[in-house]
């Protein structure tokens, strides 16, 4: 074994009960981080994935002008044929739906309330979106065409307008054109989602039904693009701009526009980071708190040695190999910090992994992004090391002044002190 | 008492024969301290906005209803005006302020395009007439009957209409019948929530009762009180004088919000007693420290007939100064610190994301004698016990052990 490693491993046990504290002062913090990051790591996966499987989709193929102001006449023209030379684009790994989407005043023998409708491929929907899924009672839209209009509707909404399965519903708005359209509709399924925005507000009817009541011909208002992970986004939204400049003519502006999820439902990553910006406070805390320990016990621990060191010096043993082992010190507990902090936060993430974990206040925050109100966090590499590794190089810079101290070492006056 | 003033000149000597390690640990606790209240005084401000926007959204801090009324908010479930019984009630010393409301889902429509609303009748000589929203543009209502509507930005270009313009609502009668009335845009007005910009629009009580043919009936009766938090009293009193509807406060009306402001008090303990934990290893430390230095001495003036008892004194005495140095220097930091963005901190960054929470796009620090009595509590106690026993270990020591120590 290296002589200095030996020097630097024994230098720490010369004070045992020093020692630990330090260290206990980093497991502790290094647990705690290790917690708290794997909880925020689990959590927002799940926040991002789950509040766009509910309706908005990893990305969606617009009318430029769309994304601000969602009306009826910004569509997409021929969208079918777009459709399906996407989905030979992309291949099978992505989901395509194309939706409609108008808004009615909707209408039970008892009841009017001006809600959301949205045209829907019921045989596509299902792969995009987890609301076809939710329906409670009866069953979602039929892929086949009816001869009558079908429709789903929210729960809140259904309880408002006094409706249940097989009622009829009158939908009233104007088409496309600016004519008058109206409609009568069966309400087939029922859906509660836990989103009362989207319980309170959505009725879907087939695409086909709803292009004929709002004189849409053949246009859609968005193609839903679903993948496997909503971190795929940013490359496909690159990819569908290169196809659209090699395979459409760009003599005017272009007709259509990618949309990441981001621009779709911003509220969602801005929630995520002032969440980050909240815990990063207290981590930057906790990881300059463990940094002055390290640097009180370092400092002390020069210092009582100055005379040692005095002697060392005179001895022929640099100031820079002096601060070198200093800082080998440091490392050698730092380390300790590390593995000891890593294997106990592993073994309590590992355990709640297995049980899950919930807070009071949880369930109505999780509602508001369609999460289930306990949540299972991953045992993986990034959040286990990503704390306890800031410590560790918090430690090292921490311990720097002490080891820089002994540059201007004198050896003799050194070896005079007390 | 003599003695007492020996062993503090003594503690507060000792604290500065190693200077260095004392200034590193005050450093500490006083790092500490400020990030526990600077932290809570935030998450403070944050509460204290989300609770004012959601009073104001609501609106008020206690609603009347229709038992009826908030599972199908639609004219139906209306009531008649409060009686002298109730009246009586709502004159009390602890109500602020409060006005009677129409409130029923309705279609309204431009030229151009339909979306469905909140249609809200107010008596604008009452409190809240839009809800706590500032007026943008144009006026706002007169009376009772003023004929005109108040929008939000957001609806009006999502309408294509604007001021001056007229729009139709289209909403239900008791009979369920289908009425309709035109309305001038006569103001607009912004909100901080973007939902409420885009779902709600006001007008006259007395023209919506007429409209809607409800006669002198309401939708609503809002509360504002004197006292935010502790509303049962009230609550009960006013049930009491009208069984016949349902009697809420702000806490169960929103219960995102209700949770949100109870599980608050739990995290702001446990964010301490976090920060506090991660402290105590270094202050345990330096006071092993210090007494492994001072082994002899301690030896030596047991040796000299100084009692154990008075040799705990003394350490802890000395850990209670650098516990107090530290809290001072950090408060300080937290009064310096929160004068430097006493008017907010912008987050407009994040404003959607905040709004999803229910909080507003600029955070207040709201700093709460309390919550400083609280930290400082925390630090002073605890770090007095997480010494306690390094303390009660020093005085144990045998003298003449101790003297041979080198």
């Amino acid at each position: 074994m290296n002589i200095t490693l030996t020097l630097a491993w024994r230098n720490l046990w010369r004070h045992r009960r020093r020692t630990w504290l330090t260290v206990s002062a980093m497991v502790f913090c290094n647990v705690l981080l290790i917690f708290s990051i794997a909880l925020q790591f689990g959590t927002y996966g799940l926040m991002i994935e789950n509040s766009l499987k509910l309706f908005t989709g990893h990305l969606q193929i617009q009318h430029p002008k769309y994304l601000d102001s969602p009306k009826l006449h910004y569509s997409i023209d021929d969208a079918a044929k777009l459709q399906t030379q996407l989905q030979q684009e992309l291949g099978e790994n992505w989901a395509l739906a194309s939706r409609g989407m108008g808004f009615a005043l909707v209408s039970s023998e008892e009841r009017s309330f001006g809600i959301q409708v949205v045209g829907v491929e019921p045989g596509r929907e299902p792969m995009v979106s987890s609301l076809p899924g939710l329906v409670k009672s009866g069953k979602y839209l039929p892929s086949a065409p009816t001869e009558t209009i079908e429709i789903v509707i929210g729960r809140k909404i259904a309880d408002n307008l006094k409706v249940e399965l097989g009622d009829e519903l009158t939908l009233l708005g104007s088409g496309r054109d600016g004519s008058f359209a109206a409609g009568i509709a069966i309400v087939t399924g029922i859906f509660d989602s836990g989103v009362s925005d989207i319980d309170r507000a959505m009725a879907q009817i087939p695409l086909d039904d709803f292009q004929t009541l709002f004189t849409m011909e053949q246009q859609v208002h968005s193609i839903v693009i679903q993948g496997s992970s909503a971190a795929n986004a940013d490359a496909l939204q690159e990819r569908l701009r290169q196809w659209r400049a090699s395979h459409v003519k760009q003599s005017f502006a272009p007709v259509w526009q990618p949309r990441h999820w981001d621009e779709l439902l911003p509220g969602v990553r801005q929630a995520i980071q002032s969440d980050i910006a909240s815990s990063l406070f207290l981590y930057s805390i906790l990881t300059l708190l463990v940094a002055f320990s390290v640097l009180n016990t370092q400092l002390m621990s020069v210092l009582e040695r100055t005379r040692e060191f005095g002697i060392l010096s005179a001895l022929g043993i640099s100031p820079g190999q002096l601060g070198r082992l200093v800082m080998l010190e440091t490392l050698l507990m730092a380390s300790l910090g590390f593995a000891l902090g890593v294997l106990l936060g592993a073994i309590i993430v590992y355990a709640i992994s297995q049980v899950g974990i919930s807070f009071p206040g949880m369930e109505e925050m999780h509602s508001r992004f369609n999460m289930p109100a306990r949540i299972y966090p991953e045992l993986s590499m990034l959040p286990l090391t990503l704390g306890p590794a800031v410590i560790l190089v918090g430690s090292l810079l921490a311990s720097l002044y002490p080891a820089l101290r002994l540059q201007r070492l004198e050896p003799v006056a050194a070896m005079r002190a007390a | 008492m003599k003695q007492l003033q020996t062993l503090s000149t003594l503690a507060w000597r000792n604290l500065w024969r190693n200077y260095r390690r004392t200034l590193i640990m005050t450093s500490a606790i006083a790092l500490g301290v400020w990030a526990m209240i600077f932290m809570t005084a935030m998450l403070r401000g944050m509460m204290a906005d989300m609770i004012t926007q959601g009073v104001n959204n609501l609106p008020g801090h206690i609603q009347l209803h229709h038992p009826e009324y908030r599972a199908d908010p639609s004219i139906v479930n209306r009531f008649a005006p409060p009686g002298d019984e109730l009246l009586e009630q709502l004159n009390q010393a602890d109500i602020k302020s409060w006005s009677a409301r129409v409130r029923v889902p309705a279609v309204i429509a431009s030229e151009r395009a339909s979306r469905g609303v909140n249609l809200i009748g107010v008596d604008p000589a009452e409190p809240l007439p839009l809800d706590g929203n500032l007026l943008k543009d144009g006026r706002s209502l007169e009376t009772e009957s003023d004929r005109g509507l108040i929008m939000g930005a957001k609806l009006a270009e999502r309408l294509e209409t604007r001021l001056g313009k007229r729009v139709v609502l289209m909403s239900q009668d008791p009979d369920n019948n289908v009425v309709d009335r035109g309305f001038r845009v006569v103001g607009i007005f912004e909100s901080e929530l973007s939902a409420t910009e885009e779902n709600q629009v006001y007008a006259g009580r007395a023209t919506l009762q007429k409209m809607l043919r409800m006669d002198q009936k309401i939708s609503e009766l809002v509360i504002l009180t004197e006292e935010q938090r502790l509303l049962q009293p009230t609550v009960e009193r006013l049930a009491q004088s009208a069984p016949h509807l349902e009697v809420l406060p702000w806490y169960e009306l929103d219960r995102f919000l209700g949770t949100s402001v109870e599980t608050f008090d739990g995290f702001s303990m446990v964010f301490i007693v976090v920060i506090f934990l991660a402290l105590s290893f270094g202050l345990v430390n330096t006071l092993v420290m210090a007494i492994f230095e001072r082994t002899r001495e301690i030896g030596l003036m047991q040796a000299l007939g100084m009692t154990p008892a008075s040799i705990c004194v003394q350490i802890l005495l000395e850990a209670m100064m650098l516990l107090l140095i530290g809290l001072l220097v950090g408060n300080a930091l937290v009064l310096l610190s929160l004068h430097s963005i006493k008017d907010g901190l912008d987050i407009s960054g994040v404003a959607e994301g905040m709004a999803l929470m229910g909080a507003g796009s600029v955070l207040k620090p709201a700093l709460h004698t309390l919550d400083v009595i609280r930290a400082n509590g925390v630090v002073l106690v605890l770090g007095i016990v997480a010494c306690a026993l390094p303390a009660w270990q020093a005085s144990r020591l045998d003298p003449i052990t101790t003297m041979n120590h080198t």
